[in-house]
C-alpha cells in the first residue's frame, strides 16, 4: 500500500469531522447535504491531486485550506446565496456569513461541541443521536455505522435522513445551551457518549478494531467537554473515569480466537495501567460540587473492579453504590449486579432470596447469575438456571459462556 | 401501578445507646433494604428521614414544639414505594429495619390527583 493510500483514511477519520462541524455551524442545518458534499468532496480532490503530484508538506492544512475555497466558491455562485441568505442576512445576524470560514483549532473545538449539544437535542429519538453522532462527531462511514448496529447500509442511510430532517423542522440552533439550561442539556450528551462507548464495548460486531475506535472516540469527545470551561462539571470528569476504567480492561477481555473472557479468568497484566491511572485522575475531579450523579456511582463501582482481589471491603463498597445507584435509576443489569454484589458482601442464601424477586424471566443474564448463586448450594438448581439463560440466550458468544458454566458444573 | 407511601414510626427515645459500630451495621441494613426495593424496580422515591424537632401550627397561630420525640411512635422517615396492590406493600414493608428496633411501619395508598 502506497503512503497515500494509508494517509486519506486515517485523515478521514480525524479530519471529516472537524471541517463537516465547521461548516454545518456556517450553513445550518438546512443546508446540511451541502457541507457533508463540500467535506466529502475535499477528500476527492486530495484523492486525485495527491496521486499526481504527490502528498503536500502540510496534508490538514491542505485540506482546511481547499474545504474553505470549495465552500467560499459554493456561496459565490450559489443563487441560494442571492436568493436565501442575503435576504436572511439583512434581518439577522450578520457576522455568520460575513465571516470567512474559520478551520482554526479553537473554532473546529467549539463547532464540534456546538454540534454535539444540537444532536444531542431533547427533540431527536435516541437511536438517530446515536447515528448521527456516529456520522458527524466521530466521522464513520456509512458501512461502519452499519457494522456496529449489525444492519444494512440502507437502514442507516435512512436513520439518519430522518434525523436530519428532524434537525431541520425543530429548527434546532448550532449552539452552546445557556447557563441556565446546561446541566439538563448536558445529561442528553452524557447519555449519548456513553451509549456510544458502550456499543463499541458491548456490541456483538466481530470487528474489533471498529469497537475500539467506538469507545475511543466516545472517550475523545467526553474529554473536549472537560477542555472546556463550560462544559467542563464534575459529572462529566466521572463518565469520562469510567470509560476510562472499562476501556483498560479491552484487550483482557478477549482471546486470539475472539472469544469472551469473563472478568474472573482475566490476565490482569493486560490490563491498561495508563487508562486505570487516568480513570482514578478524572474520579478524584469529579468529586467536586454536591450531586451526586449516575456517572459518579458508576465509575466508583467500576474503579473498585479495577483491584482483582477479592476482599470484604471492595464487595460491601460496591454493593453500596449498587444501591444507592438504583435509587437514582434502574436498569435490570444494575439490579442482577447488585445482586451479585449482595452474595459477595453478605451471603450466596440471602442474594439467591433477593434474586427470586427479581423476576426478570426474559433476561438470560438472570438464569446465569441464579445458576451462580446456586452453585455449590444446589447444584442441580445452578444447571436448571443455566440450561434456561442457554435456551435464552442470542448470541454464539453467550451461548459458549453459558456452555462452559454448565460443563463446570459436571466436573 | 399505584403508590405507597410507607411511615417508620418507633419510640426513638427508648432507644438503647449503640456503638457507633452497631449504628453502621444499622445504616447498611437500611441501605441493603433500600437497595432491594430498587433492585425489584419497586421505589417511586426513597424519602427522607426526620429529624427529632418539630412544630404544630394550630388555628389562631398557636405554635407549639411537636414533642416528636418523646412520643411512643414518633415518625422517623418516609419512602414511597410502587406497587399493584397493600398485598405486595406489606410484602415489601416485611424487611424493613426499623421492625427489629420495635418500631412499625404504617402503609398508605397515594390518591393522585
Amino acid at each position: 500500500m502506497t503512503k497515500q493510500q494509508e494517509l486519506i483514511p486515517h485523515l478521514f477519520r480525524t479530519e471529516y469531522r472537524k471541517i463537516v462541524s465547521v461548516l454545518y455551524r456556517h450553513f445550518g442545518f438546512d443546508q446540511i447535504e451541502i457541507a457533508e458534499d463540500i467535506a466529502g468532496d475535499t477528500f476527492l480532490t486530495a484523492a486525485e491531486s495527491w496521486g499526481l503530484k504527490g502528498i503536500p508538506q502540510n496534508p490538514t492544512a491542505w485540506l482546511y485550506h481547499v474545504a474553505k475555497n470549495k465552500a467560499k466558491n459554493y456561496l459565490n455562485r450559489s443563487s441560494i446565496y442571492e436568493n436565501k441568505i442575503i435576504p436572511e442576512l439583512q434581518k439577522n445576524d450578520l457576522s455568520v456569513y460575513q465571516k470567512e470560514i474559520d478551520l482554526s483549532p479553537q473554532n473546529i473545538n467549539n463547532s464540534q461541541l456546538q454540534m454535539m449539544f444540537a444532536i444531542c437535542h431533547p427533540s431527536i429519538s435516541e437511536e438517530a443521536q446515536i447515528g448521527l453522532s456516529l456520522r458527524i462527531l466521530c466521522g464513520f462511514g456509512i458501512e461502519e455505522i452499519a457494522d456496529a448496529f449489525l444492519t444494512n447500509k440502507e437502514t442507516i442511510n435512512k436513520r439518519l435522513f430522518r434525523a436530519k430532517e428532524k434537525l431541520r423542522e425543530e429548527k434546532i440552533k448550532i449552539e452552546l445551551p445557556s447557563e441556565s439550561e446546561i446541566d439538563g442539556r448536558l445529561e442528553a450528551v452524557l447519555r449519548t457518549i456513553y451509549l456510544l462507548f458502550n456499543e463499541g464495548y458491548y456490541s456483538v460486531s466481530q470487528n474489533k478494531t471498529l469497537r475500539k475506535d467506538l469507545c475511543f472516540d466516545a472517550m475523545r469527545l467526553c474529554s473536549m467537554l472537560i477542555e472546556n470551561e463550560f462544559t467542563n462539571r464534575p459529572q462529566v470528569n466521572a463518565l469520562l473515569s469510567l470509560m476510562c476504567f472499562h476501556a483498560s480492561r479491552f484487550d483482557a477481555r478477549f482471546d486470539e480466537k475472539g472469544e469472551a473472557i469473563l472478568y474472573d479468568d482475566q490476565d490482569t497484566a493486560l490490563w491498561d495501567s495508563d487508562l486505570i491511572s487516568k480513570g482514578g485522575y478524572f474520579l478524584n475531579r469529579s468529586a467536586s460540587g454536591n450531586k451526586i450523579s449516575k456517572y459518579h456511582l458508576e465509575a466508583a463501582i467500576a474503579y473498585w473492579h479495577t483491584k482483582k482481589e477479592d476482599t470484604n471491603e471492595k464487595w460491601e463498597n460496591i454493593l453500596q453504590l449498587y444501591n444507592q445507584l438504583l435509587q437514582i435509576e434502574y436498569s435490570p443489569i444494575a439490579a442482577l449486579n447488585r445482586t451479585y454484589a449482595l452474595s459477595k458482601a453478605n451471603s450466596k442464601e440471602e442474594a439467591i432470596i433477593e434474586a427470586e424477586k427479581l423476576n426478570l424471566n426474559d433476561n438470560h443474564f438472570y438464569f446465569t447469575l441464579l445458576g451462580e448463586l446456586y452453585r455449590g448450594i444446589d447444584d442441580n438448581k445452578a444447571k436448571q438456571n443455566f440450561d434456561k439463560a442457554f435456551s435464552l440466550a442470542k448470541t454464539q458468544t453467550d451461548k459458549q459462556t453459558i456452555q462452559k458454566k454448565i460443563d463446570s458444573l459436571l466436573l | 401501578m399505584k403508590e405507597f407511601l410507607f411511615v417508620y414510626r418507633n419510640d426513638f427515645s427508648a432507644l438503647p445507646n449503640i456503638t457507633k459500630e452497631e449504628a453502621q451495621k444499622n445504616t447498611k441494613k437500611w441501605m441493603d433494604w433500600m437497595g432491594s426495593i430498587a433492585a425489584q424496580n419497586k421505589l417511586s422515591n426513597k424519602g427522607n428521614r426526620l429529624t427529632t424537632t418539630g412544630r404544630v401550627l394550630r388555628a389562631n397561630n398557636k405554635v407549639t414544639d411537636g414533642p416528636y420525640s418523646e412520643i411512643k411512635e414518633s415518625i422517623g422517615g418516609y419512602s414511597i414505594v410502587k406497587v399493584d396492590s397493600y398485598e405486595e406493600a406489606v410484602e415489601l414493608a416485611k424487611g424493613c429495619p426499623v421492625l427489629s428496633l420495635g418500631g412499625n411501619v404504617e402503609i398508605r395508598e397515594i390518591d393522585q390527583l
